[in-house]
């Protein structure tokens, strides 16, 4: 596999703040990556890095081999769908959809007009009257036809119904299918999109928490469920992702069981739980638990109280 | 999908599925890898990846420059692996919720003779 994108070891300050933090992976080609984390943790920053539309303030960024800052091969093939792009004010959306194609060499112009149909988006009307909505739809459609060899899509969906979101990714997954590139998808909606994603990486506070394959990262934790003592020597001194209690009960998220352990826990009378992708950054990058051990009751309630 | 499990796992086990089923027979053609991600809405990749699993299993073979193709006698070895499988898999959970709930053996075995359909019993 050939390493498109090549990030090693970049930060980004504004300020006094590093909106991202010594950053190192590597993307390869033709692959479906989603680039997760919470609002602020850096995901729009590191890809307006690694488009060339922000300087980094250390450290080494090789996109195609080469730095993308004023770099008109590279430009070429990178397509970044933003959240909220910036149009001319008197732009209108067959404007936008005339000018793509001077920027994308591989732009696909019966597949975007297949994609306005399907979107339904008006060609006549002003990008600013747009609906939020339809604007992001425009943005799916030039990401989508553009068949950048590098597409960026940040937060590409917001405003679409759930018809238009199935739409789009049903369109991605065929699409990329035909066409093999590389596509960085950036969301939190992570249920709807975990199972398109190849690979994922989490960021949080401007670090990279997580750069691991999805189908690694599904199924690798596993919530216990159970009594207190039973539940915290099973998990003995293993690391916990997060824990939850109230009462006599506690669940703890713990890493990589074997098949034994499974069964030495449901023997146990503990129960096992799976953690979907959105569960499990949920607990990576929440950064709290809630246990309400103190308030609650640890004596069992007396038989005669419970009839 | 199943979350407790990697979807190229389930994915195999859906086609081993239509294989016993009968939906997919011996010596036919399977969708493709794209065909199965564009239907599933997954990742081509994970799809590719649950087809190699009965690749290696000798499920499914391939012809090259056509696609892939249920192998002969798969269906009675799948059969076969997932009536080894049947009694750690469905009997002895059901035996442990029984015993929670104070079912006896007997009582169990009267059960699952009272729910089987009428058409089915010997």
């Amino acid at each position: 596999m050939t390493a498109i994108v090549d990030v090693q070891d970049v930060t980004k300050h504004f300020g006094s703040v590093a909106a991202v933090d010594g950053v190192s992976f590597r993307l390869e080609e033709g692959k479906i990556y989603g680039l997760l984390g919470r609002n602020g943790a850096g995901k729009t920053t590191l890809m307006s890095l690694l488009t060339g539309q922000e300087f980094a303030t250390a450290g080494d960024i090789r996109i195609f081999g080469e730095s993308p800052v004023e770099n008109a091969r590279v430009a070429e093939q990178i397509c970044f769908i933003k959240e909220s792009q910036k149009y001319p004010d008197d732009f209108k959306v067959k404007h936008v959809l005339r000018m793509a194609p001077r920027f994308f060499p591989n732009w696909d112009q019966s597949f975007a007009d297949q994609l306005v149909a399907e979107f339904r988006v008006p060609l006549d009307r002003k990008m600013k009257k747009l609906s939020r909505g339809q604007f992001s739809a425009v943005g799916v459609i030039v990401g989508l036809a553009s068949r950048a060899p590098l597409t960026f899509f940040d937060e590409p969906y917001l405003g679409l119904d759930a018809v238009a979101r199935q739409l789009f990714y049903d369109r991605l997954l065929a699409d990329y299918a035909e066409h093999p590139r590389t596509v960085v998808l950036s969301t939190h909606l992570i249920d709807e999109v975990s199972a398109l994603l190849e690979h994922v990486l989490v960021i949080d506070e401007g670090r990279l928490l997580v750069d691991s394959p999805a189908d690694e990262l599904m199924g690798s934790a596993t919530t216990v469920v159970g009594g207190r003592d039973a539940v915290e020597s099973f998990v003995g001194g293993r690391e916990v992702i997060h824990r939850d209690g109230i009462g006599g009960l506690l669940s703890l998220t713990v890493a990589g069981l074997t098949a034994a352990e499974r069964a030495t826990a449901k023997a146990a009378g503990l129960e096992l739980g799976p953690v979907s992708l959105q569960q499990l950054i949920v607990r990576l990058t929440a950064g709290s638990t809630t246990d309400f051990t103190e308030n609650a009751p640890t004596t069992p309630i007396p038989e005669e109280a419970r009839a | 999908m199943d979350e407790s499990r990697p979807i190229f796992q389930q994915i195999a086990e859906q086609i081993e599925n239509d294989i016993i089923a009968g939906a997919l027979p011996e010596e036919t053609q399977v969708p493709s890898t794209n065909e199965f991600a564009a239907f599933l809405r997954i990742n081509p990749a994970t799809a590719g990846k649950g087809v190699g699993l009965l690749v290696d299993a000798g499920v499914l073979y391939k012809k090259r420059g056509i696609g892939m193709f249920v192998a002969s006698g798969a269906r009675a070895r799948l059969i076969a692996e997932r009536r080894d499988r049947f009694r750690e898999q469905y009997i002895a959970p059901l035996l442990a919720e029984a015993h929670k709930l104070g079912i006896d053996a007997d009582q169990l075995a009267r059960l699952i003779h009272d729910t089987t359909p009428e058409e089915s019993h010997p």
